[in-house]
């Protein structure tokens, strides 16, 4: 089953009020006469071959952008940053924004943990959270996308996403992350950054015609010829952490070029592919990489943190939400933090909810509960819950179907309603201890949260969508229905309306017809009528 | 012959017990002919729930009692079944002195309808807040027969505050009350503005007194939208044995607030035609109000059934002149039998949908229509004789027939 979903992050902060004097002011005049804030675009390309025979493949654009959106001189000069959300940022005081459409579900146990970038933790009263599952994504969603990058799909490694290979996958999620990073230690300035990340897992069965070799030209149906000339650094990364010897899979052209990162707790290595060398693209002007697979064996680092979620219950009344977070670190136990939103047509019942851990009762630290109100808000249910080590942490809450009015209903309202996923934030305990020096020169994907805490890594996952069946009424009755109701009601009223205005009276018996003809002709005659 | 208290209680006692005690328990405390969102047992412990996370009940949609209610069951949670028992009990105990110094003939059989009706002991394994409302209902009817104006004022208030729709009672109240004092129904006799007055006083002081003391309780007059606009409002379409979720789960929104006002008044229309025509007999009046109140309500549940059918013996005398007696028992019986299959085939199996759940709501409530209207008909009838004797006579001498001009 497919599921769609779009998310969106977003935090205000209503922006304040600056005074300038007036020299300030012309020495800001003249500055912005003479040169204007630096700005630098990278572009990178993460290709991770799988152990079920897939390819997980991840574009990274970073620009990052020396100017202030909030100090109150309007920007007007955009030269990398897209003009369209600068304005954006600016109008509405954005402080940070992230969007994401994804469609297909991240089987976390057969492909690892994603590089999926989490946003840090802000201030939580200004924080927007909203999901809306049922949305489609398309070719509509990725053009503008891509015309956000500054070389648009025509140089560089946006040449590669062409939609009808793209939207062929098991997964593919785009996003786009906007926010302030400090450009020093001390953080004196700051400057914006933009992200855009597009994530695809291409499966060896849909994609690969069952054949275990992946190259660019199968994979986007596009190789690559040149990098983007407004780039500053433009990289492939092939993961060969599994492959130190090549005995698995043999990667051409060559490349002579390693980096190391601690990618999520693990140390990966990596051949680089540097695309601003001309020498990368050989004689042929053209890079096609080959991954060519030799053997099938060897096994995969399993995730710490995995989530599931499904409805248990039958019939359309009641319904239970159990959702299961599995936690595989051997001797560590560790927090997490389970936000779920549910819509308001599943009532939840809070005096139902339980915790537990290896069949005993684990309640949580802490529980922030905000009750729905109909057709106004969804519910909310925020917990810290601490996962013992090695086991299996189930959280159930019942619910009750509502019955909507007939307008509330979705076009097909037998396909059923959606209900968000449920996001499981955490701190995992890492394996490896990780490397804070040295961040100017690390791939894109391992510094978008420098973790200072070196023996743990911030990770989100998000658990699937459900899709519940709720009662409807028959669509085609409601002048049926009113009618039949009102009549009912009438009835009532009709009876007591008799008995309240009319009493009893002996009755006269009526003449038959043809004496009471009789008797009007009688009277018209002016002759007395018969008995 | 009539059954002696004592053995009926203990039959009722029991019953109610095995009941509690075995599966059945939470079955029928699932059953929506039994709760409604008004009167569920799961809502007012998930009201209590959200009282110990720190969060107020009425900031979501799922709690809809009163703040007495929490208040009352914040000691009495762990006691839960035997609180609803003993509300069942004396409710009957209440009603059994009621019925015994209101019955006109000696022959009282089967006074001890309320316990016994299942549809009493469904409401009561279910646990439903309908059995204390209904035993505060009872008591008011007592205190007024008792001519204890203050008592009943009181609990009047109460009956009020639980569900807006006893409000409607007044009238019966007050015309019982002056009947016994021997005050003339007349708006020219300052005696009668006089005990109206007194008797308003002690209803609307007694109210506000209890809306004042639940706006205290939990600090905050978040409980009035939540209860009050919830009942009048109707914005949880839950199927019930009512007419209103169906009628507004499927209608134009442009419509719905004026026939949502059209459907509320027709609760407190009757009141003032029917004070006018039994102004002479209050008791009447009071069953026809409850009967009324019963089967327009918003939320109506078998529990408010039980109430007006319990006081059905009162009128055994008036058998004779019942017409469609047989019949409704019947269609009555039987949609009390196809409720739960049909409510299986469109919720569980999906073989049926929800126009069959519909049709016997439609049928159950055009039966206790035609019930009410009936013992109404027999009553007048019965007066009728009173007063023009039992055997009439045509001018010609052959038997007459009564009919309704």
């Amino acid at each position: 089953m497919a599921e769609q979903r779009f998310r969106v992050y977003v935090c205000v902060r209503v922006g304040a009020c600056v005074c300038m004097c007036l020299g300030l002011c012309v020495w800001v005049m003249c500055g912005c006469g003479r040169a204007h804030p630096k700005d630098d675009f990278q572009e990178e390309l993460v290709i991770r071959p799988l152990q079920s025979g897939d390819v997980y493949a991840s574009f990274q654009f970073r620009t990052l952008w020396e100017t202030d959106f909030m100090k109150g001189n309007k920007v007007s000069h955009y030269r990398l940053f897209p003009k369209s959300l600068g304005q954006v940022i600016s109008k509405f005081s954005v402080r940070e924004l992230h969007i994401s459409f994804t469609q297909g579900y991240w089987r976390t146990m057969q492909w690892g943990q994603p590089f999926m970038p989490s946003p840090p933790v802000t201030d939580h009263r200004f924080l927007r959270y909203a999901t809306l599952p049922r949305e489609i994504v398309c070719t509509e969603n990725l053009t503008p996308w891509k015309k956000l990058l500054p070389c648009g799909s025509k140089a560089g490694l946006a040449v590669l996403m062409k939609s009808e290979k793209l939207f062929h996958s098991s997964f593919h999620s785009q996003a786009v992350h906007i926010r302030p990073v400090c450009q020093d230690s001390e953080c004196t300035t700051t400057s914006w950054e933009l992200r855009q990340t597009l994530n695809v897992v291409f499966d060896l069965h849909t994609s690969g015609q069952g054949k275990r070799e992946w190259s660019l030209f199968k994979m986007f149906s596009r190789t690559l010829t040149e990098a983007c000339p407004l780039a500053s650094s433009s990289k492939i990364y092939i993961d060969i952490t599994d492959n130190p010897q090549g005995e698995q899979f043999e990667l051409t052209p060559a490349t002579h070029l390693l980096s190391q990162a601690v990618v999520l707790g693990d140390r990966r290595t990596f051949s680089v592919y540097d695309l601003t060398e001309a020498n990368t693209f050989g004689s042929m002007r053209s890079l096609n990489l080959l991954i060519r697979w030799k053997s099938s064996e060897g096994d995969m680092l399993r995730p710490l943190l995995h989530a599931e979620r499904y409805v248990a219950g039958y019939g359309l009344q009641t319904g239970e939400i159990h959702t299961l977070m599995y936690n595989y670190h051997p001797f560590r136990s560790f927090p997490i933090l389970l936000l779920d939103s549910v819509p308001w047509y599943l009532r939840l019942y809070i005096h139902t909810l339980t915790v537990t851990s290896k069949g005993k009762d684990n309640k949580p630290s802490y529980i922030h509960y905000q009750p729905s109100k109909d057709r106004v808000r969804p519910h909310l249910l925020e917990m810290l819950v601490q996962l013992p080590p090695n086991s299996v942490t189930e959280v159930t809450v019942q619910f009750e179907r509502a019955l909507l009015k007939w307008t509330e209903y979705t076009p097909d309202p037998n396909h059923g309603f959606y209900v968000g996923s449920s996001v499981i934030s955490a701190l995992v305990p890492s394996m490896v201890a990780m490397d804070t020096n040295n961040t100017k020169e690390r791939p894109l994907f391992s510094s978008f949260f420098p973790c200072k805490e070196e023996s743990s890594y911030f990770v989100r996952i998000y658990t699937e969508p459900l899709l519940v069946n709720l009662p409807t009424p028959d669509f085609s009755m409601p002048y049926n229905v009113i009618c039949l109701t009102c009549t009912v009601v009438a009835v009532g009223y009709g009876s007591l309306y008799n008995l309240l205005t009319r009493s009893f009276q002996i009755e006269e018996p009526n003449p038959r017809l043809a004496k009471r003809i009789a008797n009007v002709i009688r009277r018209l005659r002016g002759v007395p009528p018969l008995a | 012959m009539a059954a002696p208290l004592t053995v009926v209680l203990i039959v009722a006692v029991t019953v109610r017990a095995c009941l509690f005690r075995s599966s059945l328990a939470d079955l029928i405390a699932e059953r929506v002919e039994v709760v409604s969102p008004l009167n569920a047992w799961k809502r007012v412990v998930e009201g209590l729930a959200l009282l110990d996370l720190g969060v107020s009940p009425y900031s979501g949609d799922v709690f809809h009692e009163t703040p007495l209610i929490i208040y009352l069951f914040h000691f009495l949670v762990d006691y839960a079944e035997i609180t609803f028992m003993v509300s069942s009990l004396s409710s009957h105990i209440v009603l059994y002195c009621l019925l015994l110094s209101l019955i006109v003939t000696s022959c009282c059989l089967f006074v001890d309808r309320y316990l016994l009706n299942p549809f009493t002991v469904l409401s009561c394994v279910a646990k439903s807040t309908c059995g204390l409302n209904n035993a505060i209902v009872a008591l008011f009817i007592l205190s007024t027969i008792k001519k204890n104006a203050l008592l009943s004022a009181i609990f009047l208030a109460l009956s009020t505050y639980q569900s807006i729709y006893p409000v409607t009672l007044c009238a019966p109240a007050v015309l019982y009350l002056l009947q016994r004092q021997y005050i003339p129904v007349n708006v020219r006799w300052a005696s009668f503005w006089w005990f109206l007055l007194q008797y308003a006083f002690m209803y609307l002081g007694s109210l506000f007194v209890i809306i004042c003391l639940s706006f205290f309780l939990l600090g905050s007059w978040d409980y009035l939208p939540s209860v009050y606009g919830f009942i009048l409002s109707v914005p949880d379409l839950t199927p019930n044995i009512g007419l209103f979720w169906y009628f507004f789960a499927e209608m134009f929104e442009h419509f719905r607030l004026f026939f949502l006002c059209v459907f509320q008044i027709n609760v407190f229309f009757y009141t003032i035609p029917l004070s006018i025509k039994l102004k002479e007999h209050p008791v009447f009046l009071i069953f026809m109000q409850l009967a009324v109140i019963s089967i327009f309500k918003s939320y109506p549940t078998v529990g408010d059934i039980a109430l007006y059918m319990s006081f059905l013996p009162v009128w055994s005398h008036l058998h004779r002149f019942l017409r469609n007696i047989f019949l409704v028992s019947c269609v009555l019986l039987a949609c009390s039998a196809l409720f739960p299959v049909l409510w299986h085939l469109w919720i569980y199996s999906g073989s049926a949908n929800s126009n069959f759940y519909y049709a016997i709501t439609l049928l159950f409530n055009v039966a206790q229509i035609l019930l009410v209207s009936d013992y109404f008909y027999a009553f007048l009838r019965r007066e009728h004789h009173l007063t023009y004797g039992l055997y009439l006579k045509r001018k010609d001498g052959s038997e007459a027939t009564l009919v309704l001009k």
